[in-house]
């Protein structure tokens, strides 16, 4: 069912961006394409646990793995993230709404009372 | 009355807003436990809410559809997880089938909602929302049950500066 993948992948996309070392992956991604090896020298960690992250990533749509001789450079996937900042924006014009007409209610019961 | 703060955090897939009414808490708890008064201002005018069911008690369901401008009618419900009134109230917020029972699969939605009496009067309301996901987001605004308004996309910068 459609409604099944979107909200499993939507999930991942949250678990995803929640571990700090996650997110420094995609922030370097994003800037420019990294190799897995490379990655891993900016870390405490091994190259496997390196590795592990970018396949939580890529699996979430944040990252994407291109082919480069024998390297796989990651690459980050500015739509996902900008998906993610949009959700959030419309929430807050939702709640801003929603908080104008609360304002409004009282206001016209404070001018009733007057 | 004004929206004084709005905190949004795009990894936690959280969003606080903080507002300020020249009322007492109690009127502006009012606003949330009486059903008449909720449906005049949870939905947009676009989509106004009919409240059906309403029990602010833990573990109490609130059940409501919505009316859009083609007669359709989205349905939702809340479940309260814990009310403390005037001050606090925890639900779960989410979509539900034509007889109202909560639909499976479907993304739902917290909102903590807290209010406390301002030093110089009035009331201070934050409601904190998270949702699971922003697919779940985008699948809530594309239904139809909001205004769905095209907010300005933020700058990665900001996104990332954020994190």
């Amino acid at each position: 069912m459609v409604v099944d993948n979107r909200t499993a992948r939507a999930d991942r996309v949250f678990h995803a961006l929640a571990d700090p070392t996650r997110r420094d992956i995609v922030r370097r991604a994003l800037g420019a394409e990294h190799s897995v090896s490379a990655l891993a020298r900016a870390y405490p960690m091994s190259v496997a646990a390196v590795q592990k992250h970018v396949a939580v990533l890529e699996r979430a749509g944040l990252v994407t793995k291109v082919r480069s001789g024998r390297e796989q450079l990651v690459r980050g996937n500015v739509k996902a993230l900008v998906e993610a900042r949009r959700a959030l924006d419309r929430l807050e014009e939702v709640w801003r709404s929603r908080i104008e007409r609360i304002g409004e209610i009282l206001a016209e019961e404070e001018g009733k009372s007057r | 009355m004004s929206v004084i703060q709005v905190d949004k955090d795009v990894t936690a897939g959280t969003m606080t807003v903080v507002a300020e009414f020249d009322a007492p808490v109690e009127r502006v708890w009012r606003l949330w436990e009486d059903p008449r008064q909720l449906e005049k201002w949870w939905g947009p005018p676009t989509y106004p809410a009919t409240v059906v069911t309403h029990d602010l008690t833990p573990g109490g369901k609130v059940n409501y559809f919505m009316t859009g401008p083609e007669g359709d009618q989205p349905r939702g419900w809340w479940r309260v997880i814990a009310v403390d009134p005037p001050h606090r109230l925890e639900f779960e917020d989410g979509f539900a089938d034509e007889s109202g029972d909560p639909m499976p699969d479907m993304p739902t939605m917290v909102i903590v909602v807290t209010l406390a009496a301002r030093p110089g009067g009035g009331t201070r309301m934050v409601t904190a929302t998270t949702f699971p996901s922003t697919e779940a987001m985008e699948s809530l605004l594309a239904m139809g049950m909001e205004e769905g308004m095209a907010a300005a996309m933020g700058q990665i910068d900001g996104l990332l500066a954020a994190g």
